[in-house]
């Protein structure tokens, strides 16, 4: 059965960027719809530990061109400028908006937002470190995403709960017509027709073995994007968070050196004093991921197999601790069976952030190909969008303020630009190539089962594209990534029933990694120099002669093209390149 | 190792079964949903939710040996085997271990779980005192799993009035907020002896949650301020002590 259904706007995700823009439009009184493939508060923005970072000035005094200094930097100068002075710029007044809505932020004696330091977040342009990440002790994202799911509420937003989107529907003239989607619960089709589309997927960390990323971030709106031969920029760049439990992957706050703590090898020795002399473990965290490697290749890790370091809070105190980093410590205890008060936990660098995705401009719509032309009715925001903000390395507490601030601008840019829009109408058979997909997934006849290959893909990419990358084992990557590909092609699955199939989803999720493993892959053979979470081992330098670019993957062909750097913010004067040093 | 699982899947059984399923455990699992998704692995028909792996995103809640919790936070070693798992009762199965949520979300919806304030908030934040900020602390961390709700024998009884613990603790996380400015009408909301007093303090709500929060203590919040602040419809009190009565 395939329903049909006919909005001004969907939103596909309910994270965080999916619920602002919702937000936006529900507030203006525009008919928008919200399609979730989990209830919206599951969605990964819970998971977000430590904060979200705005120029307050509530600890010491602040400012967004310091931010933006700092944001810059941290992308090794591959984030657009203009993007990123739109977003701090903007960072205050989207933090006191989500006050006023009543997230309920930690506070200061003063009853000011209370704030936190943070990798990378410098006063007066690096000088030293400084407070500017807004902080629910360490439960932000989980706080927010409920804040913005019960303004939602209050706005009587539209919602679409368990559906998972399998394709863009896109006309003759490369117009995007809105979303065929699935209901888990009764297996039927949707046909959400639409003036705009607003993606807003999430991440894809599930590309890796080790990964901080929720089950669910398996990049389904870059899998769709794909499919309808959309562009994907920067697939290069993916961020390890230095600090996930060895084992299990799970995240522990940079808070927590925010806070105090540091890591040190198994000689004890605070080791990041040699990598960043001024920052320490404060540094961005390509830098800090790089060293903690470094130290495991050198011999120096800890844990049964030696390939972790240790990072200690103990020195805290226990009531710190509890104040600030409660969750931290609940994690700690259950994931690697100690308390942080007592003694210092495992970890690992561990995949945690996309900083590429779908291309689009500063009010979030999608550009295409080598062009750069906007699509009509499609829009991207969040994780799954690349404006760029981040570059080639993101700032810790940068990706909670890149949801609201793009969100927002996505949802005003609709209802700024879009009041006369007609719905075209739908082309003709517009469900045929889900369908045949969806069939060849049940029908028993090939016999490739998707753990298994997902599990390959897994391995393949932990192994290949890990945070130093060889020139041979990116050869072979593709190579295999490529091969795996035409497997996934041949998806089978044994339970054929329409009720919640899980093993459906799980099939087309991994049609949706694929994709994006593939451009990651592909984009990071092709760019031949390091920048910031790239690093090459054979050309271990920054190029900005031949790479201040940014890379565009053509998913049609497997091509990549460029275009460069945009350097002139809005503003104010442009942040020249400078050597990256922490 | 041997887990029970309840299994129903209405495409194809009559009714639901519990099956057994003997897994291999290895070192590198440590939490129940990692066996749950071994056996997956191997018998992809079987349905459940699963996103975080790491108790924050309250997709996995299951009754787990009879005790609700979520399967990502819960050790195998703490578990008395064999293991038996079966959705967390009192709400619809949909299938296997993914119920109907929609009569606890429902519920939430109807405490208005969102700040009112009429007065314009400044340009910057509103100020909020460190200690009113406290009051939040054990309230806003909820998950929304709803291990709570359905492990409570007086949603069971009335699962379409009673609000439930997980509704009620949200409740009180608003009444108790210094900015939010509509208490009289919140109690208002509650006054009913159905929303609100059919809480009887069994306490399974604290006992099950899994981020330690107590409801219970909540709802006796509410209860607090609907007698402080206003008296309760004269209704509201007879009828209590009419069930109450009645019981005896």
């Amino acid at each position: 059965m395939v329903k049909h259904f006919e909005f001004d706007s969907i939103v596909v995700g309910g994270g965080g960027a999916g619920l602002r823009t919702s937000m936006q439009l529900a507030a203006a009184g525009e008919r928008v719809a919200v399609i979730s493939k989990v209830f919206p508060t599951r969605s990964h923005t819970v998971a977000a530990q430590g904060g979200i970072a705005a120029a307050l000035a509530n600890v010491s005094d602040d400012k967004w061109l310091w931010h933006m200094y700092d944001t810059i930097k941290g992308s090794d100068y591959l984030g657009d400028q203009d993007a990123i002075e739109h977003m701090c710029k903007n960072a205050a007044a989207a933090i006191y908006e989500l006050e006023h809505m009543g997230m309920p932020f930690d506070r200061n004696t003063d009853g000011r937002i209370y704030q936190r330091p943070f990798g990378g977040m410098t006063k007066n342009f690096g000088e030293s470190s400084i407070s500017r990440t807004c902080a629910v002790a360490d439960r932000t994202g989980h706080a927010m995403l409920h804040t913005l799911y019960q303004k939602n509420i209050e706005l009587k937003t539209k919602f679409f709960i368990e559906w998972i989107g399998l394709d863009l529907i896109r006309d003759e003239d490369g117009d995007v017509l809105g979303l065929i989607a699935l209901e888990l619960q009764t297996g039927d089709l949707g046909i959400f027709h639409a003036k705009n589309t607003i993606f807003a997927t999430g991440g894809a960390g599930r590309i890796f073995q080790a990964s901080t990323n929720a089950f669910i971030n398996t990049g389904d709106g870059l899998g769709m994007a794909a499919r309808a031969n959309i562009s994907l920029e920067d697939m290069e760049f993916w961020q390890f968070h230095p600090t996930g439990i060895l084992g299990a992957g799970v995240l522990v706050t940079e808070g927590v050196r925010g806070e105090g703590g540091y890591l040190i090898n198994s000689n004890r020795e605070r080791f990041m004093e040699r990598y960043a002399p001024s920052a320490k473990d404060l540094a961005s965290r390509d830098v800090v991921s790089r060293a903690i490697t470094q130290e495991v290749i050198d011999g120096r890790g800890v844990g049964p197999n030696k390939d972790g370091v240790y990072l200690t809070l103990s020195h805290l105190g226990e009531e710190l601790i509890n104040e600030k980093l409660p969750g931290i410590r609940e994690i700690s205890i259950k994931f690697a069976n100690v308390d942080p008060v007592k003694d210092p936990v495992p970890v690992v660098p561990t995949v945690h952030y996309m900083m590429g995705g779908i291309p689009t401009t500063l009010n979030g719509q999608v550009r295409d190909g080598v062009s750069q032309k906007e699509v009509n009715g499609f829009y991207a925001v969040g994780e799954c969008a690349c404006v760029s903000v981040h570059g080639a390395n993101r700032l810790g507490s940068n990706s909670l303020l890149d949801l609201i601030v793009f969100g927002k601008a996505a949802g005003q840019h609709i209802l700024d630009s879009s009041k006369n829009k007609k719905l075209k109408k739908l082309p003709k058979d517009v469900t045929k190539k889900t369908i045949d997909r969806l069939k060849k997934i049940d029908s028993k006849s090939s016999l490739e089962n998707p753990r298994e290959v997902g599990e390959e893909l897994r391995a393949t990419m932990q192994k290949h594209c890990g945070v130093f990358r060889f020139p041979q084992l990116l050869d072979e990557g593709l190579v295999k990534v490529n091969e795996l590909k035409r497997r996934i092609r041949n998806l089978s699955i044994q339970d054929n029933s329409k009720v919640f199939n899980t093993a459906r989803t799980e099939a087309l999720e991994l049609q949706n990694l694929i994709e994006v493993a593939l451009a990651t892959i592909a984009s990071a053979k092709n760019r031949e120099e390091s920048r910031g979470a790239h690093s090459r081992a054979d050309f271990p330098k920054r190029d900005d002669k031949s790479w201040l670019q940014h890379s565009l993957y053509n998913p049609k062909d497997g091509s990549l093209a460029y275009r460069p750097v945009k350097m002139k913010p809005l503003s104010v004067k442009s942040f020249p390149l400078k050597e990256r040093v922490y | 190792m041997k887990i029970s699982i309840y299994r129903f899947n209405p495409d194809t059984d009559k009714k639901p079964y519990n099956k057994v399923y003997d897994v291999k455990r290895t070192e590198s699992d440590t939490m129940l949903l990692d066996l749950l998704i071994k056996i997956k692995a191997t018998d992809d028909s079987l349905s459940m939710r699963m996103s975080c792996r790491e108790g924050v995103c309250g997709s996995d809640a299951m009754n787990i040996n009879g005790k609700n919790g979520l399967a990502c936070v819960t050790k195998i070693d703490e578990l008395k085997k064999p293991i038996v798992i079966r959705p967390v009762p009192g709400l619809p199965v949909i299938r296997d271990l993914v119920v109907d949520m929609k009569q606890f979300f429902k519920h939430y919806d109807s405490i208005d779980p969102y700040l009112k304030s009429k007065k314009k908030p400044p340009i910057k934040e509103r100020l909020q005192s460190q200690e009113d900020r406290k009051k939040l602390d054990g309230l806003y961390e909820c998950i929304l799993c709803g291990a709570c709700t359905t492990a409570c024998p007086s949603f069971w009884w009335k699962p379409d009035k009673f609000v439930g613990p997980a509704g009620l603790l949200q409740a009180y996380r608003f009444l108790v907020d210094s900015r939010d400015d509509a208490r009289e009408e919140r109690l208002d909301n509650l006054d009913d002896p159905d929303r609100l007093y059919r809480c009887h303090n069994i306490m399974n709500c604290a006992d099950v949650c899994p981020k330690g929060l107590s409801p219970s203590k909540a709802i006796a919040g509410i209860k607090k301020m609907q007698i402080a602040t206003k008296k309760p419809k004269f209704k509201t009190i007879k009828k209590i002590f009419h069930v109450q009565e009645s019981k005896k």
